[in-house]
């Protein structure tokens, strides 16, 4: 079932290709996804070892229309666990509506008619991994570069100029290129010029978020791509990605380390995604119950094409079932900030910032040193080739403009580092 | 699966605690027997000489008994009574009562978080009554509470859930079971405690001022019952009247 | 002079139990503290009060 992801670059040594294929097709070849490697900080899997359960136990085909309707009586005001369940089950579908007014005024509640726009800067897209519908992934033949600190104060400028105030900072998942100094270096700069840094890369120990923290980044966003063991485990062959438990405690190890914020979300398409969305949801609820001063953030992101493989697509996961499992957040974790990145739509983030967003990026680029070309049309450099293709393209100030039309607040920042 | 309130490594059927001041003690057997308790309350009091007759010999064996530390005004003093207690050989088990407020008798959480510190090191299960507020109960969990006993409404004011969505939001966050202590006048008030999730009520002036004591015992034992098993069904869903919504908001969506 | 229960009683050089007998109780419904200390039940035929010390004899009675 997995071919779709599988393309063979013509570059490839035949050492690479005979490698790759028997990652591919020998899953004795490939080391336990369960095992932390040396180096790895273990902490208390209790958290962890409960989202597991729960999702396991979960079977959306039992519930009920009777289950929806009971859920939705009373989901604005709270919305346990077993309703979180309803409303991400295939009964909810002829609720869409009903869900998305709910949603509606929990999100008005907590975060009035507010918007928080952000772009992410991609410093480089070296990667040791092969996750198999990743455009970054080591086996994908594509332009790959890291900027130069210089580069990076270039590009955070261009950003800057363009009056956003919120980074996240993301690079491919290499150690080896991209070093815990290098991002630190980066987020250091861009303290001084933007007023919130988040980071995306690959997962840290305590300490190593510690010294990000001092670095000037509070809020660290971890994919877990999908929460289903055995299911990650065919979908990342190869690289410190594999070690699915290090991964899931990511943000619990960012909040130790002195984090004010981390995000948590799943790659909807990659395996059930009512059960990827439950796990979700419940790993963020478990982490503000454990740790109460956190700040909450979910992502939602589905599958898109890639450099060289333009046959990847979200699968089962339709607009539809994907506003349900945010209607379905929105409820279960009414404080949760709700990301929408720019894999979907302009007519989608334009509709469900009205539902339950309360984040969307502007201005967007998933490659390397490329924003000046993008703000400005001026081309004078290489550039790096992006992580996936995305969808809603609209600068910062189209953005602004088109919230405001909607209605919704746009707000760059109301954040202070303390 | 049997449906038992468990505490300090035991489990419970009965989820109504009983209490025991302000009424005869001829009264204790017929209140224990018509509540259908499980644990009764107690509190501790210098021994006086006019008074002969024991409150334990009124207790039907196989009832818990649940000393309370009222009287003490701080931390030091709760964890003395709770000594003193458990040294008149009533088992491991205390209610943390602290006030230092004569007039509405209103529980001190800080002091509280202290003597449930010291005393769960002890090895005593502690049942801190406490007023709702969510720092204090998680401080409390931390401190090792077996359970968690927000105030419904000032004590001995049968003024009933003044303080419900606060206690909702324990019972929401707090792993530990929480029971709604003080306050509750009326059975249908216990049983809108139990809806919401409550692990147990316990009550003692309802009973004591009401016209007669065991038949109260009864309604409320029916009425806890009742609640217990309204929470464990799951509420029925409520239908929506008027206000229908103007515009559609999902209209965007694209198959 | 012993304070017992915060009334003066000629005491001194009288065991635990035996005060406890003289004040009318039953040894095994109370519980004594002498000077903020437990006196353990086992231990109160043994434990000699002392001129100056402070004795609380403590049962249970009705509460909620």
């Amino acid at each position: 079932m997995d071919e779709q992801y599988f393309i063979d670059s013509a570059n490839l040594t035949e050492a690479q290709r005979k490698r790759k294929h028997t990652l591919e097709n020998d899953p004795a070849s490939r080391r336990s996804h369960m095992e932390f490697l040396p180096g790895m900080e273990q902490i208390d899997p209790t958290l962890r070892e409960t989202v597991l359960a729960e999702m396991n136990a979960y079977d959306p085909a039992q519930y009920t229309a009777l289950d929806v309707q009971r859920a939705l009586s009373h989901a604005d005001e709270r919305c346990s666990l077993e309703e979180f369940k309803a409303l991400l089950s295939p009964a909810a579908a002829p609720f869409l509506e009903q869900m998305a007014q709910k949603a509606s005024l929990v999100t008005q509640r907590h975060f009035g008619n507010t918007v928080y726009l952000f772009t992410p800067l991609y410093i480089a897209n070296y990667c040791e991994n092969y996750c198999v519908y990743c455009g970054f992934n080591c086996y994908n033949d594509i332009r790959r570069m890291q900027l130069t600190p210089e580069q990076i104060e270039h590009e955070m400028q261009v950003i800057a100029e363009s009056g956003m105030e919120e980074i996240l900072i993301l690079t491919g998942e290499s150690r080896a290129k991209s070093s815990i100094e290098y991002i630190g270096e980066a987020c250091k700069l861009a303290r001084k010029y933007f007023r919130l840094v988040g980071i995306e890369i690959y997962p840290v120990n305590t300490d190593e978020y510690r010294y990000l923290h001092e670095c000037g980044v509070d809020y660290v966003t971890v994919f877990q791509e999908t929460y289903d063991a055995d299911r990650y485990e065919q979908l990342h062959l190869a690289g410190h990605k594999r070690v699915f438990p290090y991964r899931f405690e990511a943000q619990e190890r960012a909040l130790l380390g002195g984090m004010r914020g981390i995000a948590c979300s799943a790659l909807l398409g990659l395996s059930d995604f009512r059960k990827d969305a439950l796990a979700t949801g419940l790993h963020a609820c478990l982490l503000q119950k454990k740790y109460p001063h956190a700040e909450i953030s979910l992502s939602c992101p589905r599958l898109r094409p890639i450099v060289n493989n333009d046959k990847i697509r979200p699968q089962d996961v339709g607009e539809k079932e994907l506003c349900q499992v945010l209607c379905a957040y929105r409820m279960f974790l009414p404080f949760a900030g709700i990301t929408v990145s720019s894999r979907e739509s302009a007519s989608f983030r334009n509709g469900i910032v009205k539902i339950a967003a309360t984040k969307i990026s502007a201005g967007v680029s998933t490659g390397i040193g490329d924003h000046e070309e993008k703000y400005t049309g001026k081309q004078d450099g290489e550039s790096g080739d992006g992580q996936f293709e995305i969808d809603d393209s609209r600068s910062l100030s189209r953005m602004y403009t088109d919230l405001e039309q909607e209605g919704l607040q746009p707000v760059l920042n109301e954040y202070l580092y303390v | 699966m049997e449906d038992t309130l468990k505490l300090g490594g035991r489990e419970f059927h009965a989820r109504f605690i009983l209490g025991s001041g302000k009424y005869s003690l001829s009264l204790i057997e017929a209140a224990v027997q018509y509540a259908g308790a499980e644990i009764i309350t107690l509190a501790v009091r210098r021994a006086n000489t006019q008074e002969h007759e024991n409150i334990l010999d009124y207790i039907p064996k196989g009832v818990t008994l649940l000393p309370n530390t009222s009287g003490a005004r701080n931390a030091q003093e709760a964890v003395r009574i709770a000594r003193l207690a458990r040294e008149l050989g009533c088992g491991d088990f205390v209610k943390i009562e602290i006030m230092r407020d004569t007039k509405y008798l209103l529980p001190d959480n800080a002091e509280t978080i202290k003597a449930t510190e010291i005393l769960a090191k002890e090895g005593f299960v502690v049942m801190p009554y406490m007023y709702p507020d969510l720092n204090a109960a998680r401080d409390l969990v931390n401190a090792g509470a077996a359970s968690v006993m927000p105030l419904a409404a000032p004590i001995g004011s049968n003024k009933g859930l003044a303080t419900r969505d606060f206690i909702q939001i324990l019972i929401d966050e707090i792993d530990l079971p929480v029971i709604v202590d003080a306050g509750i006048g009326r059975p249908s008030q216990a049983c809108e405690a139990m809806e919401m999730g409550a692990a147990a009520v316990m009550c003692n002036t309802a009973l004591a001022t009401a016209g007669d004591l065991p038949a109260m015992a009864e309604a409320f034992r029916k009425a806890v019952e009742a609640g217990r098993s309204a929470y464990l069904s799951g509420l029925g869903r409520v239908l929506e009247r008027g206000g229908a919504p103007s515009d559609t908001l999902t209209g965007f969506l694209h198959d | 002079m012993v304070t017992v229960n915060g009334k003066p009683v000629d005491a001194a050089g009288m065991t635990a139990a035996a005060l406890v007998e003289a004040q009318g109780y039953a040894c095994a419904q109370v519980a004594v503290e002498r000077n903020e200390e437990i006196i353990p039940k086992a231990e109160l035929g043994s434990t000699v009060i002392q001129d100056g010390d402070v004795v609380e004899i403590v049962r249970f009675v009705g509460g909620g």
